[in-house]
């Protein structure tokens, strides 16, 4: 996500980097080049002028031209700019009371109901007892996708059909949670246009009724310039606490984000991230801000590993090829750890100066290699993973039907796996400074 | 419903373009009128290659035929405007035969379902004979969406379980459809972001079930793109272009303040014309597409 904004500025910066020293005229051609970097990735107009102003003005003085690498200073006065006005990281308040009263509104096909589901699963994780409300009683069948996440989720999920009232649905939602000991409500509200006075006046009353403290607007990332109305509308309406970006996962350049945070002043607290219940992120300006500039974003990476990835194992497999016992056993197991993370494009972005790579290589690729390399492991028998030795002409073909590959593509694997021992017998024995691994072996099977 | 067309076009009418007229109404062309003329392009979603090509036109408009008063810009803008929105190629929608197979397709969110439930209503209403196929089998209860609206149009319906093969259920609408004799299908998709690899993929094996089983088929592949988007409305054609082959667009929740600017965009880059506009929640709130008018529309104020 973000990376075409963050390619677009780099390439200006890399202008900027080649040269020694910064003129006014340099700042000028780069501000150019930021503003429609900016416009182009959907940021709102008006925004963009006011972005590009702090940022000239700042350039433009002392700190730039004493600096040694202009260049890099002007990237690092949009990053601050940028971290500043993605405003501070997202952690929601949720107060003392019990239960606590989380509202999302937003315009049709945001993804409200989704990333209802989404944040249930999100807080059960912390510990809290969440309850959801289906209040769309307009959209057809809405109430029963909640019903639908909440069955899958396990989550209690409150509603009185399509023909009860909105607010009274939630007023009795917060009652029903107060009396079953929920710690938390989830209020998901219908989709409605901003200047649908009608439907705003319900959001209106159903935040009187049920005291939320906490009204989030669910927005797409994928907002034009449109952005900034709606935000405003229903922040007019209903003063809103947060916003959570949702379909950031597609190619969206993201520019609402930093709208709507702009106009608003309220902060982003979550990024819906994929088509799963878990794919829910906590926003963090200054990773954002480093991915938007193609400067990764190691923080979350680790942050997924230390989550997805089971420690025991990793920790029994890294001993076992110190030793030099490393199997195509445990080379799967690490590949299906690697794959619990997300899609490798996903990935690769997050990585300090793969984002710009990865925009020229067809990551499906990768992925395909990887679940061809999965299937060769699973045709293998216990022992011949344990020893691959043992694969002669005969086996290697059962393999290969048994995969849906072919003998070459066996031999391929087994080759590079043999490279890949031979790589860590060297760095055992602290002969020669190897860079084996999954990454070698991927890239050249 | 024609009030509501007529309400829906006024309103992007007063919010921009209006804003056009008003800017650029008075005076002579200076620097800060091309730049007027630029931001607002960019503000309705026009995109940023689209209005530089657009206002790089209207300079050499301007030179050509020695305009020199901000308002007989407004009269080349439209002109400009016209050449992008060109004759659109038969709808095959409507074209008769036995057997017309439509998709419906697009990313998560944008109103496919709520879309083909109007498109349902409107052409049973023509005295077609319609059937629609339930081919979300993702999203939590998007059959019970698309069975709900079924049964406002008073359309049969084919569905498979949750999380069922969405081919395989298209399959069977085709059959249905052969076997009793309707002549209009239309086939739900589930939304999809176009980033998705695996999910193209299986989007391409419903198309491929429509190609082998009916000829020609399928006739039209409508994306649905909701008017709030963004310049990634282009990348989302493009992409969904090059997978299922796209042949038009229905642009929905135009009865808000979005201005739906980069369905130029999708005209001039893709050749795609736009088919209907969606203009509200009501069954009835679909209208056919008119570029000239809207090109008008857009003007008048």
């Amino acid at each position: 996500m973000f990376e075409s904004l963050g390619n677009r500025l780099q390439s200006v910066f890399d202008g900027l980097q080649r040269r020694g020293k910064l003129t006014e005229a340099d700042v000028d051609k780069a501000m150019r080049e930021v503003r429609l970097a900016l416009l182009e990735a959907d940021v709102n107009f008006k925004v963009v002028k006011s972005f590009v102003k702090r940022v000239r003005e700042r350039a433009v003085g002392q700190e730039v031209m004493r600096s040694l690498t202009p260049g890099q200073q002007v990237v690092k006065i949009v990053h601050d700019e940028l971290i500043q006005t993605l405003g501070e990281p997202g952690r929601l308040n949720l107060g003392l009371q019990s239960p606590a009263v989380i509202m999302l509104v937003g315009l049709q096909g945001a993804g409200k109901t989704t990333m209802a589901g989404k944040l249930a699963l999100h807080l059960r994780k912390q510990g809290r007892r969440p309850l959801l409300v289906g209040a769309d009683v307009y959209r057809p069948a809405a109430i029963d996708q909640l019903q639908t996440l909440g069955r899958q989720l396990d989550i209690p999920v409150y509603d009185e059909g399509a023909d009860a009232d909105p607010v009274k649905v939630c007023a009795n939602g917060v009652k029903q949670a107060a009396k079953a000991g929920m710690t938390t409500v989830i209020l998901d509200t219908a989709g409605r246009l901003n200047i649908d006075e009608m439907m705003m006046g319900e959001i209106e009353a159903i935040k009187a009724k049920t005291n939320p403290i906490e009204t989030l607007l669910v927005a797409d990332a994928m907002t034009g310039q449109e952005a900034v109305r709606v935000a405003t509308d229903f922040n007019n309406a209903v003063s809103i606490t947060g916003l959570i970006m949702t379909k950031v996962d597609g190619d969206a350049r993201g520019g609402a984000s930093i709208s709507m945070r702009e106009v608003t002043g309220v902060p982003i607290k979550f990024l819906g991230t994929g088509e799963k219940l878990k794919d829910i992120e906590v926003f963090h300006p200054d990773r954002l801000a480093s991915r938007i500039l193609g400067m990764g974003d190691m923080l979350t990476l680790i942050e997924k590993a230390q989550t997805e990835m089971d420690q025991a194992e990793a920790q029994e497999a890294g001993e076992r090829l110190l030793k030099g016992q490393f199997t195509l056993e445990d080379f799967l197991k690490q590949m299906q750890q690697i794959k619990k993370l997300g899609p490798i494009g996903q990935l690769m972005e997050m990585i300090p100066g793969m984002g710009k790579m990865t925009k020229d290589v067809d990551l499906s690729d990768a992925e395909r290699d990887l679940k061809r390399i999965e299937a060769i492991i699973q045709s293998m028998t216990p022992q011949e993973r344990r020893s691959p030795k043992i694969l002669k002409a005969s086996r290697k073909r059962r393999v290969a039907a048994g995969s849906g590959t072919t003998v070459q593509e066996v031999n391929a694997l087994l080759k590079q796996f043999r490279e890949m021992q031979k790589v860590m017998k060297q760095l055992r024995g602290g002969r020669g400074r190897g860079r084996g691994g999954l990454s070698s072996l991927l890239g050249r099977f | 419903m024609f009030r509501s067309i007529r309400d829906s076009l006024s309103r992007t009418r007063q919010s921009v373009f209006g804003q056009i007229a008003n800017v650029l109404g008075t005076g002579e062309i200076n620097d800060e009128t091309w730049e007027d003329l630029e931001a607002l392009l960019i503000q309705a979603d026009v995109g940023v290659p689209t209005t530089l090509a657009l206002v790089d036109a209207m300079r050499a408009r301007v030179k050509r035929d020695n305009l020199y008063r901000a308002d007989q810009l407004i009269q080349a803008l439209k002109d400009e405007l016209r050449t992008i929105l060109f004759d659109a190629p038969t709808f095959e929608l409507e074209e008769k035969r036995q057997l017309t197979v439509v998709m419906v397709v697009g990313v998560n969110g944008s109103g496919k379902t709520t879309t083909i439930g109007k498109l349902a209503y409107k052409y049973k209403g023509d005295g077609r004979n319609v059937l629609l196929v339930a081919g979300d089998t993702f999203r939590a209860a998007a059959i019970d969406q698309l069975k709900i609206w079924s049964e406002r149009a008073d359309v049969p319906l084919i569905s498979g379980a949750p999380n069922g093969d969405p081919a395989a259920i298209t399959y069977d609408g085709i059959r249905a459809a052969r076997a009793r004799g309707y002549d209009l299908l239309f086939i739900d998709t589930a939304g999809r972001l176009h980033t998705k690899f695996n999910l193209m993929k299986e989007l391409e094996k419903v198309y491929g079930v429509c190609k082998k089983s009916v000829h020609a088929a399928p006739h039209e592949v409508l994306l649905v793109l909701d008017a709030p988007t963004g310049q990634n409305a282009l990348t989302q054609a493009q992409k969904f272009k090059e997978s299922v082959n796209v042949t038009g667009v229905i642009l929905t929740k135009l009865d808000g303040t979005a201005k739906g600017g980069m369905v130029f965009a999708i005209y001039r880059e893709l050749g795609l014309p736009v088919r209907f506009i969606g203009t509200g929640e009501k069954i009835v709130d679909l209208a056919p597409f008119d570029a000239d008018q809207f090109i008008e529309g857009l003007f008048d104020s």
